[in-house]
């Protein structure tokens, strides 16, 4: 194994670790803040949201598409398994088009 | 409350028993296949990226959160990126602390390698099933990790099996099976989604800012990372706000 690939696995088992078991270490003793409370609440929708914005930005219209199917399926069926096949479906089936421009 | 109390006094103290742990996995093996297509997508990524077998396995194993990986994927490069995957994964999973202090009912009766080694095998869904087991009256803290170990296989497995799977077919880069990834976090969203009133604008901002800070040149994570941060600040502000 590449002693870099190493060392960013075990930084990121580090923090991971240091989140799972210190959340309850410290956070049992004394809540914090309401303002940084909300804040670790609110964090999972924008950090994906952010994600998919970038990620987006590379794609182009394909991958625009293939995001909406993504979260109409998702929405309708609440399948992730569904919703992760539909998008690359959508995707592929987009690819194999001639292009349309 | 009477009937709070009596039922725990009928049920007796936390304990963390064989019997526990067995009940959360056999709770826990549905969720298997709703983990079975993000460990796949993990893998296949994983191949896009140059990581061998082994160093998709050990990532699995020993960081143990589809979201921080998949994420620290989407930020890889030659050399690994060390400090970027690492903030991010502090980022995505700063999450699970307050988790553990939810489930203080149990763990506070737990101890040493009981308690350490549970709290390391901590995820959503686990944390989730045993939430619910705890406001039914459940006092076998075994069940919290019956249902994280089973998950725990499961990622390992799939995200191996997505691997082979991608390695055996030298997918181009730009195939549409990497949309995976994207499909993966779009999926995630739709049900954190509380309503426009909530998330509306701190997802926009955090989506806008993300594409401003990419397109001025910033190097990641900084656009990733920056980007949620003010999206949640932004989510705060309002919260806190409204409940003044």
């Amino acid at each position: 194994m590449r002693s870099d690939v190493l060392l960013t696995i075990l930084g990121m088992a580090a923090v991971t670790y240091l989140c799972r078991a210190g959340g309850y270490a410290i956070m049992r003793a004394k809540r914090p803040p309401p303002f940084l409370d909300a804040m670790l609440r609110n964090l999972p929708g924008p950090i994906f949201m952010a994600y998919v914005a970038l990620a987006l930005t590379r794609t182009g219209p394909a991958g625009l598409l293939g995001t909406v199917v993504v979260v109409l399926v998702q929405w309708r069926t609440g399948h992730l398994s569904a919703s992760i096949l539909a998008g690359i479906g959508a995707v592929w089936l987009l690819d194999l088009l001639p292009d349309l421009g | 409350m009477a009937e709070v109390q009596a039922a725990e006094t009928r049920a007796g103290p936390v304990r963390f028993t064989r019997d526990g742990i067995r009940r959360g996995a056999l709770r826990a093996a549905p969720m298997l296949l709703g983990l079975l297509p993000f460990g796949l997508v993990v893998g296949v990524v994983s191949v896009g990226r140059g990581l061998s077998l082994a160093e998709a396995l050990a990532m699995s194993a020993l960081v143990y959160a589809g979201s921080a990986q998949l994420l620290a994927l989407e930020l890889w490069a030659d050399p690994a990126p060390v400090l970027a995957a690492t903030l991010a994964a502090a980022v995505v999973n700063i999450r699970m602390a307050p988790m553990g202090a939810a489930l203080a009912p149990w763990l506070d009766r737990l101890r040493g390698l009981r308690l350490w080694g549970t709290l390391a095998t901590l995820v959503d869904h686990s944390f989730a099933m045993s939430m619910a087991e705890i406001r039914s009256g459940g006092r076998d803290a075994g069940f919290l990790l019956g249902t994280s170990l089973v998950l725990y296989v499961g990622w390992i497995i799939s995200v191996g099996a997505g691997h082979v799977l991608g390695g055996a077919v030298r997918l181009p880069p730009g195939h549409p099976l990497f949309f995976g990834g994207i499909a993966a976090f779009a999926a995630l969203l739709v049900p954190l989604w509380r309503g426009a009133r909530q998330d509306l604008m701190a997802w926009a901002l955090a989506a806008a800012l993300a594409v401003a800070l990419h397109w001025l040149g910033l190097p990641q994570p900084l656009p990733l990372l920056g980007a949620a941060l003010a999206g949640a600040a932004l989510a705060a502000w309002q919260e806190t706000r409204a409940a003044r």
